[in-house]
Formats: structure tokens, C-alpha cells, sequence
């Protein structure tokens, strides 16, 4: 086991180090440099000072060196300071990746449970009117666009039965407490997991249509099980190891869709600062954020090859 | 191209009464229920969408001040918004828009696909191998974080939208080409097109193409929607198609506030419900596609 973790270690190196090429080289593309925040358009002889501080942060040697000096600091854990606020974006995403892994971990958490239930339920009772309603509905789920059911959830539940707060992560100006945390985690959470419960849901009913048929599940039967025992010890037990991989892939979904339901419900996590990155062309906080999407896209797929082993004892990493 | 060739399937079943495969998969797509209520939805917007200019009633940009923030009547179906334009005309432009997006992007991302994992599976070895770390570092990034990284270089528009949502989208059918041709090009039928000293690029083309040409129109088919549902996400940040040019998604970008969102809903409900219904019928049809082109399949 340990072996094979480090020969993935090994694999995902040099792909982490390529990809490090690619954020360089479109960060060097975008329009505007560290010194063009520094120093305004309005002081005396800006163009001077700006390209003797260019010289001095060493922006004008060719990108090789530059990328070369990038990576080293890099490798020191200096990711490098925000164009609009100075601060080392190290620490910008430190300060707001709580959020964003609360909101994350509660959508993927309501999806597993509600999509593998329903997806178990809708296999269990096939071409039943349930069945079918609840496929349409997995359909409907995947094809509605985040963002307009986050804005229906909205207008329904906070605007109309004014049950929920329509934004933010805390009520503002009071302390914080968990309480008040979660009340405003409702909304934003369920918006964000539709699409991964509609996901999962349709995964777990194929899978376990495909174990309902197999061989030692009739076995089960014919010896004279009791119906619960055949469907949660013969069934589950292996119908729900390929949801394990679907869940995993998700990961990489779920922190791309947090930049949009962020952005909707004001949530402050590292999504809504990449959003406003984006907007003010601030691109060592861009930079920051795409490097780090990056590495929880390898994470989420290691973690999802051990989980893989973990819950099917057939497979062996050698 | 197809009648000439045949199509070797896995699941193929008794070819007794003469009929071709893809007449076979023809019947069966027009069954499926679900993806004729699709393509009939989805036949329509086209309709909405090509004869947008005709069928609009007023001009989608034209401002009128005299007629803001008005609720479905019949002078306006579907309302105006807050600087008094027609929301019906510019929904319907919205869709020439939105669908144009979708299709385009989807043509670029699966000509590279195809090309790449076409390369990557015949050719093997060091060729395979370049092209398949390559595509593992295009998919290591979220699709959305690093389309929004790469619209925030060239600036936001329409054809920028287009084009980056396309080159970035190609990795899920250069692998599903690449997989297939692996195991394909051992296959006799190939073995014996190369003995003959068939050309690669003709055997690629009319051999083994053709093989995997029902599970590149379904993976285009999902495809699209995705892309439509990307251009919506984009021009909602204000990151893909730029105002006035209506889209779908950046008419909800303009209605985020909510007194619009709780005063005026018919302005956010009829996009939003566009979007959700042209991805739901093109879901519809790519599920019809998959079953009729592979019985089998569950999912």
C-alpha cells in the first residue's frame, strides 16, 4: 500500500509540475504586473520608476528565468502577494478555505446520503411510478444550472417564506456561533448539492440494477435469506463500491461549483475571492487559487483510489 | 461513409432480417420516449433561435424609458426589464446565442478529442504516452476554475467563449477514442488493412473511425449541454458573452439584486427555466442516442 502511494506521489509530480508551466504562462499573459499596481499612472515620471522597479523584481528578464524564480518560491511556500490588498495570497487562502470546505463537505454529505437512498429505493422498486418520477427528477437535477435554482431557493425560502438568510456566512455585526453558522449554511448547501445527489442517484440505481441480476444474489435468495439480509448484505455491499469512485470525481466538481454559489449567496470562501480576482485582474491571487484547485483535484483522486481499495478488498496495489 | 463500412459493435444483435445497424439504432431512438419530448423542445428553441428576428417584437437592445420594469402583458409576453427592453426578444436572440455557443464548442473540443486520442490510441508507445500526460494535465484543473483563469487573459466575449470552453473540453472523447482504437487496432479486420499496406491515416479513418462513431455522437451529444450550462455560468460572472449581446446567462446576471429577484421574478424565472429545459432535452436525447445506439447499457 504504502509503495503504491508513493509511486502516485511519484506520477503526480511531474504532472503538478507541469501544470505549474501552464498557471505560470497564462499568469504572464494577463494584462498588468505587480508594479503597475504599485506605482500609479499619476506620479512623476512613472514610466521611469516603473521599469527601474521592473528591473529590481527582475520582471524584465525572459519567462524561462522568471518561471525558474517563480518555482522557487513556490517551493518555499511563497505564493506570491495580492496586486490589491498587498497581503501574501498564502495567507488569503488560508483565511477563507474554512468556508468553502464547510460548504463543500455539507453539499457532498446531503448528496451521498440522499442520492445513494434514492438511487437504492428507485433500483429497488424498478419501472415503478416512483422509478420513473425519480429518474425524470435526477435528469431535471443534472440539467438546472446552480445558479438558478440557488436564486430560486432564494426567493423561495428566504425572500417569500422569509425561513432562511438570503446571503452570507454569519448574521453581520454579531459574534459568531455555530448555530447562527449552520442557519446560513442551509440554503447555499442544498443549492450546491442538487446536481451531485441527481449524479449520484443515477450511478447507484444502475449499479445496483447490475448486482440485482448476478449470480450469488439469487444464491442468497434460493438459501433462504430474508429479503433485508439479500438486499443489504449481498446487494449493497457491492453495488455501492463503483459509487465510492463517483463520489471521489466529485470533488474536483463540487469545489468548481462552490465558485458559483459563493458568488450568489455572498458566502466568503476561496471561490467568491477567486471570482473577484478574476474581476479586478489580480493575478497572483488567481494564480494562488487555480495552483491550489489543481491540488485538490490530485488529493481527491488519491483519496479516491485508497477508499477504492479500502472498501473492495479484491483490489491490490502491487 | 457509414453504408460502406461495417460496423462492428459489441452488442450487436441477429442481423437476420437485413436491417442495418444504424437503421436498427434509428428505430430505437424514435421509441425512446423521453428524447423525442427532447428533440421536439429542443427542435423548437432551434426554430426560436433562427427566426429570432422575425418573430421578435420589438428590438432587443431598444432602451425605452417609458416601458421599464413592466410585468407579462400583452404589449411585452414576457415583461421589460429595468431599462424597458422587450424580455421576450431578447430571450429569443438569447437563444441564438446560448445554442450557437454550446454547438461551436463542442465541434472544436471534438475535432481535437477525436484527432488527439485518434493519434494517442493508433500510435502508441511514446506518442500515447505524451499525448495521455498532456490530457491528465488538462483535466487536473476543475473545468470551470480554469476556463474562468484562461477568459480572465483574453478578456471576456462571445468568441472567446467559444473558443476556450471548446479547447478545454476535448479530454473526456480523447480518451474514450483512445481506449477504444487500443483495443481495436489489435483486431484482425485492422491486422489485415495494415498487411495489405492500407495507409495509417486510411486505416484510422475507414476502419477504425467508424467503430467509434456512435460513442463520440453520444459523448458530443452530453457535451453540449455542458457547454451550455458553462457559457450560462461564465456570462452570469460576467465573464462570457459581454451586454447588451443578450444571453441566457447574462440575463441572470443582471437581475441579482433582490428587489429585483423578489419584485420582478418573471425577469430571472424565464431564462433560467430556458437554460434548465435546453440542457434537460439535449440530456434527453444523448440518453435516447446511448440507448438506441447500445441496448445494454444501464446508464
Amino acid at each position: 500500500m504504502l509503495s503504491y502511494l508513493l509511486r502516485r506521489l511519484a506520477i503526480s509530480l511531474p504532472i503538478l509540475l507541469g501544470i505549474t508551466v501552464i498557471i505560470f504562462y497564462i499568469a504572464s499573459q494577463m494584462p498588468g504586473d505587480a508594479v503597475m499596481a504599485m506605482i500609479s499612472q499619476e506620479t512623476p515620471m512613472a514610466e521611469d520608476l516603473m521599469k527601474l522597479r521592473r528591473g529590481q523584481l527582475g520582471l524584465d528578464q525572459p519567462l524561462p528565468v522568471q518561471y525558474l524564480r517563480w518555482l522557487g518560491q513556490l517551493a518555499q511556500g511563497n505564493l506570491g502577494f495580492s496586486f490589491q490588498t498587498g497581503e501574501p495570497v498564502g495567507a488569503i487562502l488560508a483565511a477563507r478555505i474554512f468556508a468553502t470546505l464547510q460548504l463543500m463537505f455539507t453539499a457532498l454529505l446531503v448528496a451521498i446520503v440522499l442520492g445513494v437512498v434514492l438511487g437504492v429505493i428507485s433500483a429497488l422498486k424498478q419501472y415503478s411510478a416512483l422509478d420513473y418520477s425519480l429518474t425524470f427528477l435526477g435528469f431535471t437535477g443534472i440539467s438546472i444550472p446552480d445558479f438558478f435554482f440557488g436564486m430560486s431557493l432564494v426567493y423561495v425560502f428566504a425572500i417569500r417564506l422569509n425561513l432562511f438568510p438570503t446571503s452570507g456566512i454569519k448574521t453581520a455585526g454579531e459574534p459568531y456561533t455555530l448555530a447562527d453558522n449552520l442557519y446560513h449554511l442551509v440554503l447555499p448547501a442544498t443549492a450546491l448539492a442538487l446536481a451531485r445527489t441527481a449524479t449520484f442517484m443515477r450511478y447507484t440505481r444502475a449499479s445496483v440494477l447490475e448486482v440485482m441480476n448476478n449470480d450469488h444474489v439469487r444464491t442468497a435468495r434460493a438459501k433462504g435469506l430474508s429479503e433485508w439480509r439479500v438486499t443489504a448484505r449481498h446487494i449493497l455491499r457491492n453495488a455501492l463500491i463503483p459509487v465510492v469512485t463517483v463520489i471521489g470525481f466529485s470533488l474536483p466538481v463540487l469545489f468548481a461549483g462552490s465558485v458559483i454559489i459563493e458568488t450568489i449567496f455572498q458566502w466568503p470562501g476561496v471561490g467568491l475571492m477567486f471570482v473577484n480576482a478574476v474581476t479586478s485582474r489580480d493575478s497572483p491571487v488567481i494564480m494562488g487559487y487555480v495552483l491550489f484547485s489543481a491540488i485538490v483535484v490530485q488529493i481527491s483522486n488519491l483519496l479516491t483510489d485508497v477508499a477504492y481499495g479500502w472498501v473492495d478488498p479484491r483490489i491490490r496495489y502491487d | 461513409m457509414t453504408a460502406a463500412t461495417p460496423v462492428v459493435f459489441p452488442a450487436t444483435e441477429s442481423q437476420v432480417r437485413g436491417e442495418s445497424l444504424w437503421g436498427k439504432a434509428r428505430r430505437r431512438f424514435f421509441r425512446h420516449k423521453l428524447a423525442m419530448a427532447g428533440l421536439w423542445i429542443l427542435g423548437t428553441m432551434v426554430l426560436l433561435a433562427i427566426f429570432a428576428p422575425m418573430i421578435e417584437r420589438y428590438p432587443p437592445n431598444e432602451i425605452n424609458l417609458e416601458a421599464m420594469s413592466q410585468p407579462p402583458s400583452l404589449e411585452h409576453w414576457l415583461g421589460t426589464d429595468t431599462t424597458g427592453r422587450d424580455y421576450w426578444s431578447r430571450l429569443v436572440h438569447g437563444a441564438r446565442v446560448s445554442l450557437s455557443v454550446g454547438l461551436v464548442a463542442v465541434s472544436i473540443s471534438t475535432v481535437i478529442g477525436v484527432v488527439l486520442g485518434s493519434l494517442a490510441g493508433y500510435g502508441g508507445g511514446k506518442i500515447d504516452m505524451v499525448i495521455m500526460r498532456f490530457t491528465d494535465m488538462v483535466m487536473t484543473f476543475p473545468s470551470l476554475v480554469i476556463i474562468i483563469a484562461v477568459v480572465a487573459v483574453l478578456g471576456p466575449s462571445i468568441y472567446n467563449t467559444m473558443l476556450v470552453i471548446g479547447l478545454l473540453s476535448w479530454p473526456t472523447i480523447a480518451r474514450l477514442v483512445r481506449g477504444q482504437f487500443l483495443s481495436l487496432r489489435e483486431q484482425q479486420f485492422v491486422v489485415a488493412a495494415r498487411s495489405i499496406g492500407v495507409a495509417p491515416v486510411e486505416i484510422i479513418f475507414r476502419h477504425l473511425f467508424p467503430n467509434v462513431l456512435s460513442a463520440v455522437i453520444v459523448a458530443a451529444t452530453f457535451g453540449v449541454a455542458v457547454a451550455i450550462l458553462q457559457e450560462a455560468s461564465l456570462s452570469f460572472l460576467g465573464l462570457g458573452v459581454q451586454a447588451p449581446t443578450p444571453s441566457w446567462g447574462n440575463m441572470l446576471r443582471d437581475v441579482q439584486t433582490l428587489s429585483i429577484l423578489e419584485g420582478m421574478p418573471w425577469l430571472w424565472i424565464a431564462p433560467g427555466i430556458m437554460i434548465a429545459l435546453a440542457v434537460l432535452s439535449i440530456n434527453f436525447i444523448g440518453d435516447g442516442l446511448r440507448d438506441a445506439f447500445d441496448p445494454r447499457s444501464t446508464l
